[in-house]
């Protein structure tokens, strides 16, 4: 047994967590970051918070991921890191020349208090930002939120440096696509694209965590939201922003500062979000809705009523973070299953107000913030699910306990697919079916008797 | 190596220091040299000094050395992180330590990550409370014999006193518990942590069990990990030559082996520069000496093999030894010759850790590929150019940081497992104790040697020279990849191993084999770019 010290008996645990479903807020701000054009993610600290979150990325999309450090020693500790800050900010632009640096703090320099804004005025002053270069900043502390949180608070940090209002309004759309792969990026705005509405998408990680291989390495891809982009969508007649969690804070705060309205909607997983979303763009973009979505959508109806049977009455077990999660569970429900427990590691009481609001309907449903896998595997054990899903660490469970499992969240470390081939949108959610379906259906074939062996199903 | 590479290299090391702001260019020169194995003539290399903010490091954490390397991978400890979730959770696994339970009753926290998880009231009010409540919380449910506690970064910062903990809880609960300050900004780099965390090991479990294993040949295996399996192909083998394993420091290793390791009579030392320092206090406290041995490459096994049977002495082992090596051979031989026929003049470079970019060199060298630069993420000057240079590293602020521990001779149980006459013959023969004589003493002149390279030194590097084959770790690994250059991960081995000992050596060939000749690399330019004429299209 691989967790064979995991115990069917739950003991209160106050102080212990044991198998995370959440981890930083750095490794949230760096991914976000990756999605600026011409951006190099800078983080604020001892050197390890850099390689580890830079190793995780990588481990996920299999993509080169770069970011620098202050290489905080204990000196820079003691009397704080503005000198290694204003170095570093000396050598990236002399080396690597981005456009834009984007600084996240670690619990390091928030606990010494390093005050990153008068710590840019400095470098500024100092002439070390070359003219029309940016650098940029926000507050990712380890100890508050998760790496949802850092997602959320990166994204908010380019409002806040970026966003302008010139007083004439353009007509578009941001898209704040919330922390979902650079495929569904891509999908996003393909949807957008098919119902004509000009878009700013924010982060963008299309073409920049799945570049193709040329023989030349793109030390900045092609991808990424511009930072003209970014400037003009202080003018855009409107803000969806996706996921309540990683896109709301974003959302507001270009509201506050430019004055553009806005809607949170939840991640576009699943029949019911995606209608939410598409409904949305159509309404706020003053458009029709074009056949080829409708079509879309209907191939996604046709499948799901073809291979009903298949999913009925199913207990799905998920873990992960909590927009993903809100949406998820919904699209599950609509497919007759039922997600009985699920955990996301993030804390927010608002996790828990949704997931009332969509398991209304399954009674028996455990779900839980600021938890952790640990938990969420003694539920299993306690009474077991048909199906499993969560990020590659789920697998350990999945082996023990016998159980289908769908890889799905971050980190995946061990299969490829999710930066290629997108979840959102109804061809997402057809995914998502398929998905399900291939794991029901391969444990069927595995466990049934042979006399039962179906060749058609 | 030739003379025009020679020539190529040092323009390259200009060219490359260029691009730096003045002050950053001056340290960086120090950092690269070009080779020469003559001790008399050898360079200087800069080592185990401070990044430079900013430049792009492979370099990680001290926290990252102490738990992630040294005592994760002991599988019956409870190793809570004290800290913020992120520590906790990218060293949960990501190690590839491979570890076997002795039956299905046996501990395996292996798979299992612990974590304060400290919020912001933790932070403001401090950390000790929860910690304390963590520990009683993590025996009461999965009663180890062991737990360690690690600091990270906030921890220090906050004056959480982790041993004053540790100590309370280990009166309170029965069970040894024992603290490690290694928050992340402690060193340079991960080396810090290492050293903390052999410090910690030897004051809290080595030597608590005093059983003396009734054999002949007691050795312990110091800085092996198992990754992807090395230890238990290295166990296999000695096991086959009669040779008894005490305890391997860490991979596939429990708690009590590290209590009962000062009872072997040899310390044998793979990675020099995470394990050498217990190493040292072992010899001085228990009178164990030790030796250098590397088990990655055939030829380097046998070596090594030989080596231990020359500092038992004993005809009988000599003659095991000889036998087990004539039987493994042919094997290694078959697949070495086989993939050498395709794999022979390539050219390699190995920037990667603290002796894998030594190590590896052996393993290339059997299958006639030639490394033509080198250079580690971590290691110290002793690592480059040999322990004779010891007495000349100067001491800096940095490294006094990390705790020296007083050690004497233990009134008891000191024993020097030689005496004076046969450590006289031994050395008669050759035989070097104590000593490493470093990466360049065995890199040819002329070539390359850069300390904690940078993300730009690398990929000009690579461009300029073009190797056939690039060895670093998962941040580099898909960055040299898209340059079209195939890159073999040397600390995970890219999930594959294991690559030590005489099975490993046949992995080893057939990897490299399949990644060198991949077909793929072929195919990266589409057929119209290679062939860009255009063809006048018919208007009507």
């Amino acid at each position: 047994m691989l967790l064979r010290h995991t115990d069917k008996e739950i003991k209160e645990r106050v102080a212990l967590t044991v198998n995370p479903a959440k981890t930083c807020q750095p490794v949230g701000a760096m991914y976000a970051a990756l999605g600026i054009h011409n951006c190099l993610p800078h983080s604020h600290g001892s050197q390890g918070c850099c390689a580890y979150h830079r190793s995780t990325l990588t481990r996920h999309y299999k993509e080169p991921v770069m970011a620098s450090t202050s290489s905080f020693t204990e000196g820079a500790s003691v009397f704080g890191g503005q000198a290694n800050l204003l170095e570093a900010i000396n050598n990236i632009f002399s080396v690597y020349n981005p456009d834009v640096i984007a600084v996240h703090t670690t619990c390091l320099s928030e606990v010494i208090g390093d005050d990153i804004p008068q710590i840019l005025a400095k470098a500024k002053e100092d002439g070390r930002i070359p003219e029309g270069k940016y650098v940029i900043h926000c507050n990712t502390p380890s100890f508050v939120g998760s790496h949802v949180t850092g997602f959320s608070n990166m994204v908010k940090g380019m409002v806040q440096y970026f966003a302008e209002s010139s007083g004439n309004k353009l007509n578009q759309v941001n898209i704040i696509p919330g922390w979902v792969e650079p495929s569904d990026m891509r999908e996003i705005k393909r949807l957008a694209w098919e119902m004509g509405i000009s878009t700013v998408v924010f982060p963008d990680t299309s073409d920049v965590l799945d570049a193709p291989l040329t023989g030349k390495h793109q030390f900045y891809p092609k991808g990424g939201v511009t930072i003209e982009a970014l400037k003009s969508a202080g003018d855009s007649i409107g803000t969806i922003a996706l996921g309540h969690f990683a896109s709301a804070a974003a959302a507001e705060a270009l509201d506050a500062k430019c004055n553009v309205k806005y809607e949170i909607l939840d991640l576009p997983y699943g029949l019911l979000a995606t209608d939410r979303f598409i409904d949305s763009l159509r309404r706020m973009a003053k458009v029709v809705v074009p056949e080829s979505i409708n079509a879309e959508r209907g191939r996604l109806i046709d499948a799901i009523s073809d291979m009903q049977s298949y999913f009925y009455g199913k207990r799905v077990a998920l873990f992960g973070d909590p927009d993903q999660l809100i949406a998820l569970s919904e699209f599950l429900v609509t497919l007759n299953m039922r997600p009985v427990y699920v955990v996301t590691g993030t804390p927010g009481k608002k996790f828990e107000e949704e997931m009332s609001r969509v398991l209304h309907e399954i009674p028996e449903a455990k779900f839980k913030q600021a938890g952790d896998i640990y938990l969420l595997h003694q539920w299993i054990k306690n009474e077991p699910v048909d199906l499993l899903m969560g990020n590659t660490y789920g697998k350990y469970i999945a082996r023990d306990e016998d159980i289908p499992f769908i890889r799905i969240g971050f980190p995946i470390l061990d299969r490829i697919g999710h930066s290629y081939f997108p979840l959102v949108g109804y061809t997402g959610a057809l995914r998502l079916v398929e998905k399900i379906l291939g794991a029901i259906m391969d444990r069927q074939d595995r466990d049934c008797p042979e006399e039962g062996f179906e060749l058609v199903m | 190596m030739s003379e025009n590479l020679a020539q190529d290299f040092a323009v390259t090391r200009e060219k490359l220091l260029k691009v730096y702001p003045t002050k950053a260019a001056r340290k960086r020169a120090k950092h690269m040299v070009l080779n020469d194995p003559d001790p008399e003539t050898m360079p200087e290399i800069e080592a185990n000094v401070r990044t430079i903010p900013g430049i792009i490091t492979q370099r990680g954490c001290t926290y990252a050395g102490c738990k992630g390397v040294v005592v994760g991978p002991i599988r019956d400890i409870v190793n809570i992180t004290h800290g913020p979730i992120g520590c906790g959770f990218y060293s949960w696994l990501t190690r590839r330590n491979q570890t076997k339970p002795i039956d299905d009753n046996d501990y395996n926290l292996m798979n299992y990550c612990f974590s304060t998880d400290m919020q912001e009231d933790d932070i403001v009010f401090g950390g000790e409370k929860k910690l304390r409540q963590a520990v009683r919380e993590a025996y009461e449910i999965f009663k180890p014999k062991a737990i360690g506690i690690f600091s990270t970064c906030p921890v220090g910062l906050i004056g959480d006193d982790v041993h004053a903990v540790a100590r309370e809880m280990k009166e309170e609960l029965g069970i040894n518990v024992f603290g490690f300050s290694c928050e992340g900004y402690k060193g340079v780099s991960q080396s810090a942590g290492h050293h903390i965390a052999n410090n910690q090991m030897f004051k809290h479990v080595i030597g608590l069990d005093d059983t003396v294993r009734d054999s002949k040949y007691k050795i312990n295996l110091l800085g092996e990990y198992n990754i992807g399996g090395d230890a238990f192909e290295i166990e296999r083998i000695l096991e086959k030559c009669g040779i008894d394993l005490i305890a391997t420091f860490s991979g596939n290793s429990s708690y009590d082996y590290f209590a009962n390791a000062h009872t072997a009579d040899l310390n044998c030392i793979m990675c020099h520069r995470s394990i050498n320092y217990v190493a040292d206090m072992m010899e001085i406290k228990y009178g164990i000496p030790w030796i250098k041995v590397n088990f990655i490459g055939a030829e380097a096994t046998a070596k090594s093999l030989r080596k231990i049977a020359q500092y038992f002495g004993d005809p009988e082992l000599k003659e095991r030894v000889e036998k087990v090596i004539a039987e493994e051979m042919p094997e290694v031989e078959k697949h070495r010759a086989d993939a050498r026929t395709r794999c022979e003049g390539k050219t390699v470079m190995l920037f990667v850790g603290g002796s894998r970019a030594h190590h590896y060199q052996d393993l290339f060298a059997e299958l006639g590929m030639r490394t033509i630069a080198a250079g580690y993420e971590f290691a110290h000057r002793d690592d480059y150019e040999g322990r004779r240079v010891l007495p000349t590293i100067k001491i800096d602020a940095d490294s006094r940081n990390i705790e020296e521990l007083t050690v004497e001779p233990d009134p008891e149980r000191y024993r020097y497992r030689k005496t004076e006459a046969e450590v006289a013959e031994l050395k008669a023969q050759g035989f070097e104790f104590r000593d490493y004589e470093g990466m360049m003493a065995q890199m040819a002149k002329g070539t390359l040697v850069i300390d904690d390279i940078s993300h730009y030194e690398m990929e000009k590097l690579i461009a300029y020279h073009k190797p056939d084959i690039f060895c670093a770790g998962i941040k580099e690994k898909y960055v040299i990849q898209k340059m079209g250059v195939p890159c073999k991960q040397l600390h995970s081995y890219d999930y594959s191993g294991p690559y030590a000992g005489f099975k490993g050596a046949i992995n080893f060939y057939r990897d490299i084999d399949r990644l060198v000749n991949s077909k793929i690399w072929g195919y990266i330019q589409a057929p119209w770019e290679k062939n860009p004429e255009l063809i006048a299209t018919y208007v009507k």
